[in-house]
């Protein structure tokens, strides 16, 4: 019998860094590394040579210095004597409210066109199948275009509705269509706290009372849940919800002294109420159909991956066919339908930087645009900016983990 | 029991009736029409309300369609003709037909050379996306891209030829040294080819002739729907190999290039595209080398190319992760090394899922070229927001502009989906 060594070790060899598994890997590492370095070295040798061949330097002091440009379209308090970053502050605040705007419609559109996709009316089948196949194909930037046109060129201007018989009228005598923009009456308080009773804290005030209401209803229905569990009654919750949705805000409505301030015409524009400037609405709209045909598809997608025994089965089980559809058909297929939804809110937010197209002052006009021709800092713009952009997706990003790793299949 | 027959009973049928026809609501056309429109009071209102639509659209279009002036110098010429009815004044179609699909510096007598590069660009395709055709035919698709740069272009005829030259002897040092290994041939033939490259420097100026045959044109002279069309393709095909090499990178068990392709998928997939143009337009010259000139079409390709290879080799990654575990252990159980399992068995096959999201990359790109206009270049839009509508002649010729533009995407890009939607029933191995 014979006992088995180990043979004896090798002792290294050059060679080895290129035919022995063990190293090659590190050799084609260090290879990477070196030629990586030469790179960004030639890069920024070139970099540096240019600057200096042109005499600019690298410097965000410009970031305080006064803007100098007006800005139609602000959130937050500003003039052209605020400092860039201001300015920039204004378009990042901007950017925001186009996103989380067209979000909203992109998905209402989107559920929409996808639920009628499936339906049993052949008629509106092919309508909605029309509607995103048109929408898909063609350009965001030429529908952006498309209806920035419509703003513009086809609504009155707001003389149109000057006179005794005037060639416009406004909706419901309350919201004007104007080629400068939409007129809508804005909320006002007659006896809330701040400067001439409309501080931001009447506005966190609401907030809170609906924050209050959601979670008492929140408890109510935690309520009926047990008492079913113990007694097998559900006991109704419905009065008692609406109950605590409605009467605290409009207490507080009333307390404060809500009011609502129309537009009206004055000389040769309107006057009062909130305008929604034409370059914003083309934006949001825009942004909305293009990206709800989209989350059509997603939809119906996931409604689709719902396979048919499910549903045949929660029938089989007695449900009725509302519940067959809110108790088994959509916490399925929400499932497939919520990770490219959310990829699809990252791409609006993309997306909102195409507002220089129509003058929208968002921060790819403000400080990407305007910023960066008047101080000529490009690199520094341009960084910022991408470094703005990248926060934003890495946050949704993050939200995407945090719901997939918490919806995902609990296997044993 | 057998005993009723003919001669005892009155009257017995011996042959069957003919069925009879259903009911007339129970066929033909109201059938369908009851299931499918008038299935219940809600589903009717829903058909009525769609009827509705159409017939809004139809009004609103049909009208301006079919009573439209195809033939007028300008839009007051064309209001005249129209005398107060509605109609499209197509007229600046026919008027700036030419601007719109070359944009307005590219010499007018040279037009037949980026309409030729376009139909050879049906030829060269036409082998890759039709399986069916002989394989010879891929040798016109390898010879476009230097016929069409040469046809687009002009200038010397060297330059193209050489960079033919270089990658016909990168090849051909790859067939002599692959058999050794692959890693040796790849790089041995890359060094080949920039080899020639580098001594074709020298040589192509001393060869070009004073008067080439085909005038040389500036890239700042191309523009309308040929830049957009120019952009595309180059970008989709160059960023197909890059975005495989990044997303086997991704794959990789090497930390370090593990990390570089993360971080560079990462960051072009956090940015807007408009960002990444900024970038061209701006601030890529400050990183060449100061003496070189590098022009705004080369600037935006490469940026264009970069943000699509990021997002291609997502799509990649997604078909090389759905390929089951046991793919990749059988290539190693055969012997194969990395380059022959990935080139012989993981690719076909993940490329082959990859195929749809692949091509909507491609049609979103497509559709993103029109973005160049934000920096001032002069393609399709930029043509019709620019140099058209500012005119004196046709301020004003919205809806037929913007509406031709329309069209144009949505023909291409329709197309192109619908072909992906019929190669993914060619490729279907799967008996289902």
């Amino acid at each position: 019998m014979t006992t088995l060594t180990d043979p004896p070790r090798e002792s290294f060899r050059l060679s080895m860094l290129l035919y022995d598994t063990r190293y090659r890997s590190l050799t084609f590492q260090a290879i990477a590394l070196l030629l990586l370095i030469v790179a960004i070295a030639f890069l920024a040798n070139n970099l540096v040579s240019n600057l200096a061949a042109q005499d600019l330097n690298i410097s965000f002091s410009f970031l305080s210095s006064p803007a100098g440009y007006d800005i139609n379209q602000t959130l937050i308090d500003y003039n052209s004597q605020s400092s860039n970053l201001r300015a920039a502050w204004v378009g990042i605040l901007n950017t925001l409210l186009v996103a989380v705007l067209a979000c909203l419609t992109a998905t209402v559109f989107g559920v929409l066109a996808g639920v009628l996709r499936l339906s049993k009316n052949w008629l509106v089948r092919k309508l909605m199948a029309f509607y995103v196949e048109i929408f898909r194909n063609i350009p965001v930037l030429i529908w952006i275009i498309i209806i920035f046109t419509i703003m513009t060129a086809v609504m009155p201007a707001p003389t149109a509705f000057r006179g005794d018989d005037p060639a416009s009228s406004m909706v419901l005598d309350s919201i004007a269509f104007t080629n400068r923009g939409v007129y809508i009456p804005g909320p006002h308080f007659s006896r809330g706290f701040g400067a001439d009773g409309n501080g931001a804290l009447n506005w966190l005030i609401v907030i809170a009372v609906l924050v209050g209401s959601f979670f008492a209803t929140r408890m109510v229905t935690a309520r009926a849940n047990a008492a079913q569990e113990a007694t097998g009654v559900r006991p109704n919750t419905l009065w008692l919800n609406l109950a605590i949705w409605f009467v605290p805000i409009i207490g507080v409505l009333a307390i404060m002294g809500l009011y609502w301030d129309m537009p009206t015409l004055s000389g040769f524009n309107f006057s009062g109420g909130i305008k929604i400037g034409g370059p914003l609405i083309a934006l949001w709209f825009a942004l909305s159909i293009y990206t709800g045909a989209f989350i059509a598809e997603n939809v119906r997608a996931g409604i689709q991956a719902v396979s048919r025994g499910q549903t045949e089965a929660a029938s089989a089980l007695g449900l009725r066919p509302k519940r067959v559809m809110s108790l088994v058909v959509l916490p399925q297929a929400l499932r497939v339908i919520i990770p490219p939804l959310i990829s699809q809110y990252l791409n609006i937010t993309k997306n909102s930087s195409l507002a220089i197209a129509v003058g929208y002052a968002d921060i790819t006009a403000t400080l990407g645009g305007i910023t960066l021709n008047q101080t000529g800092r490009a690199i520094e713009c341009v960084l910022l900016l991408m470094l703005f952009y990248l926060i934003i997706s890495l946050l949704i990003s993050a939200v995407m983990n945090v719901y997939n790793s918490s919806m995902k299949l609990k296997e044993r | 029991m057998s005993d009723t027959h003919a001669q005892s009973v009155a009257f017995v049928r011996e042959t069957a009736l003919p069925p009879a026809e259903p009911p007339v609501a129970e066929r033909g056309v109201y059938k369908w029409g009851r299931e499918n429109l008038f299935a219940t009071w809600p589903n009717a209102l829903l058909t009525v309300a769609a009827i509705y639509v159409i017939y809004l659209v139809l009004a609103a279009v049909l009208p301006w369609l079919l009573n439209g002036i195809w033939n007028a110098p300008s839009l007051t010429a064309c209001r005249e003709i129209l005398d107060g009815q509605t109609g499209g004044c197509f007229a600046v179609l026919v008027d700036r037909w030419n601007q719109l699909l070359f944009g307005f510096k590219y010499p007018s007598e040279l037009y037949w050379r980026p309409t030729l590069a376009f139909v050879l660009l049906f030829v060269a395709v036409a082998p890759v996306l039709f399986f069916d055709l002989p394989r010879k035919l891929l040798i016109l698709t390898l010879l476009y891209p230097f016929v069409a740069y040469w046809l687009i272009w002009g200038g010397t005829i060297w330059i193209p030829v050489m960079a033919l030259v270089g990658f016909g002897v990168g090849y051909y040092v790859y067939t002599l040294l692959v058999q050794r290994s692959f890693a040796a041939g790849f790089f041995g033939g890359i060094a080949a080819a920039v080899a020639v490259f580098y001594a074709a420097g020298f040589i192509v100026p001393m060869l070009a002739p004073a008067n080439p045959l085909l005038p040389a044109v500036p890239s700042r002279d191309l523009g309308g729907f040929m830049l957009n069309m120019m952009l595309g393709v180059t970008c989709v095909s160059l960023s197909l190999p890059i975005g495989i090499a990044l997303a086997l990178g991704r794959q990789s068990s090497m930390p370090l290039i593990k990390i570089v392709c993360v971080v560079f998928i990462e960051f072009i997939r956090g940015v807007p595209l408009i960002t990444l143009l900024f970038v061209a337009s701006v601030m890529l010259a400050y990183f060449f080398p100061p003496e070189s000139q590098v022009d705004l079409f080369l600037r935006v390709v490469i940026m264009i190319t970069m943000f699509s290879s990021a997002y291609i080799a997502e799509v990649i990654r997604g078909g090389l992760a759905a390929l089951p575990k046991g793919q990749y252990e059988a290539g190693d159980s055969l012997g194969l090394d990395y380059a022959q399992a990935m080139r012989l068995i993981i690719l076909p096959q993940a490329l082959k899922i990859s195929i749809p999201g692949i091509v909507n990359i491609a049609v979103g790109l497509f559709k993103d070229t029109t973005l160049v206009s934000v920096i001032s270049m002069f393609d399709l839009v930029g043509m019709i927001r620019g140099p058209i509508l500012a005119s004196t002649d046709w301020n004003g010729v919205y809806w037929e502009l913007l509406g031709f533009a329309a069209l144009l995407f949505f023909v291409v890009c329709y197309g192109i989906s619908q072909y992906s939607q019929w190669l993914e029933r060619r490729l279907a191995t799967d008996h289902r």
